[in-house]
């Protein structure tokens, strides 16, 4: 996301609303996409799917290695110049970080990463922004609440950055343990972004526009009691909400868990399947540019 | 009173001044000038005018490339390359830190990409004091005593 310009943010989200609502019309016919999750993954794998046969274009997938070349050891760089040979454009998941832009840089095609490692999630932040954008008719001057695993969720790392070219202010709540990592916050320092840490996300929310909540999962506890100990200060429920603003939406990136109670789901204030939704305008968007479709 | 030097001159070579003070085995290391047969001289914690202390490195019949001379400059932004010729100062510099060092550092990331395709690394600088570099793949961040180094 850090090459991402505050222009190409703006220009895409754009795009993806002309999509949603039909003032343009994007043929995809006759281009196919090779999706490459070289680490499985089903929502993601899902939505490029979905944007990609919406837009009449065509697809050919892997899921995980173990019926592939991979395992025979080819590496990385011939398994994604064989594939070249095919497709139109390339969408890959991978646990090694920085393997999408290897990737990018191996072949000729355009190459969109669907998450590398713990490292990026670009489209996700994307959707993310989208979301944001289309809730509060803005993305600018946002008070936005992240809630739960910051350490290990890549998704806020790539939205916390994201949405630091339009002065936000974040609180961040977590464990003490799955804080957002030290690179996040320097990189928001550098750029003057005002943010605070809590354990508790009750005390600031009559004032947040956006919250994202992300899972914090009990295995990356070494102890259990400490996990029992926080794990209810992060469930959001309708209790909760009680003093939030009009505009105020939850976000998440699914899938979820406990972390947001199922009586959420019916208020105003629940946006995460319209989110994932959004995901596929987005990335729609996303492969029209790079293919140069419109 | 006479000057003594307490370093040998060296006839032909490059001489690294203005050491940060303890860092000279760290720059010999990352220059790797132990192992090519050149005849290498290092003083530590001498005495100087400028610095307090500093150290120094000398190299007989090895002229620095700019590559690595802007390495010494993550470890030791102070240091001053001499290039010798004939017992003579040919040439005289201070070094900058670069802002993208390509295929020289290594990735202290294992599932970073560079540690498991055949791809040259490329770090650029994400901080001067302390140096901190960023990985142009992984985009992990790492002091630059973290990162180990290779020619």
């Amino acid at each position: 996301m850090r090459d991402v310009s505050k222009e190409d943010i703006l220009k895409l989200i754009d795009l993806a609303d002309k999509i949603e609502t039909g003032k343009i019309k994007v043929d995809m016919t006759g281009k196919l996409a090779a999706l490459l999750f070289f680490e499985p993954s089903t929502r993601t794998h899902f939505s490029f799917e979905t944007a990609v046969k919406k837009l009449g274009g065509n697809t050919f997938s892997m899921s995980g290695t173990s019926s592939t070349s991979v395992k025979k050891g080819e590496t990385l760089a011939d398994t994604l110049m064989t594939i070249s040979m095919y497709a139109d454009i390339i969408v890959m998941r991978h646990v090694i970080e920085g393997a999408a832009r290897f990737a990018a840089e191996t072949v000729k095609i355009p190459v969109i990463n669907a998450g590398d490692g713990t490292n990026q999630h670009p489209t996700q932040a994307m959707l993310d922004l989208f979301s944001i954008q289309k809730t509060q008719g803005t993305l600018n001057n946002l008070t936005i609440g992240m809630v739960g695993d910051l350490r290990l969720g890549r998704t806020v790392h790539s939205l916390a950055q994201a949405l630091s070219d339009f002065n936000p202010k974040f609180y961040f709540a977590s464990p003490r343990h799955l804080q957002m990592p030290v690179y996040i916050k320097d990189d928001l320092k550098a750029k003057n972004i005002e943010f605070a840490e809590l354990e508790d996300i009750k005390e600031v929310m009559h004032e947040l526009d956006i919250m994202y909540v992300t899972r914090i999962q009990k295995e990356r506890f070494a102890v259990l009691e400490d996990y029992e100990k926080v794990k209810d200060s992060y469930i959001i429920s309708k209790k909760l909400l009680e003093n939030v603003k009009k505009n105020f939406k939850v976000l998440h990136p699914l899938p979820r868990v406990n972390e947001i109670t199922k009586d959420v789901d019916n208020t105003e204030y629940a946006y995460y399947f319209q989110q994932a939704r959004n995901g596929v305008f987005m990335r729609q968007a996303i492969i029209t540019e790079l293919l140069n479709l419109k | 009173m006479k000057k003594q030097l307490k370093v040998d001159p060296i006839k032909n070579g490059t001489v690294i001044d203005h050491i940060t003070s303890g860092k000279a085995l760290q720059v010999a290391e990352i220059l790797n000038v132990g192992n090519n047969g050149n005849e290498i001289m290092i003083g530590i914690n001498l005495a100087s005018k400028k610095m307090g202390k500093k150290d120094i490195i000398k190299i007989e019949n090895r002229e620095l490339s700019k590559e690595e001379a802007g390495s010494i400059a993550l470890i030791s932004p102070t240091a001053t390359l001499i290039i010798i010729e004939d017992y003579k100062v040919v040439k005289k510099f201070g070094i900058e830190i670069p802002k993208e060092i390509n295929h020289h550092i290594i990735c202290p990331n294992s599932k970073c990409i560079t540690n498991i395709e055949e791809v040259p690394t490329r770090f650029e600088l994400a901080g001067k004091n302390p140096v901190e570099v960023r990985c142009g793949y992984c985009e992990k961040k790492y002091f630059i005593d973290e990162v180990k180094f290779r020619f």
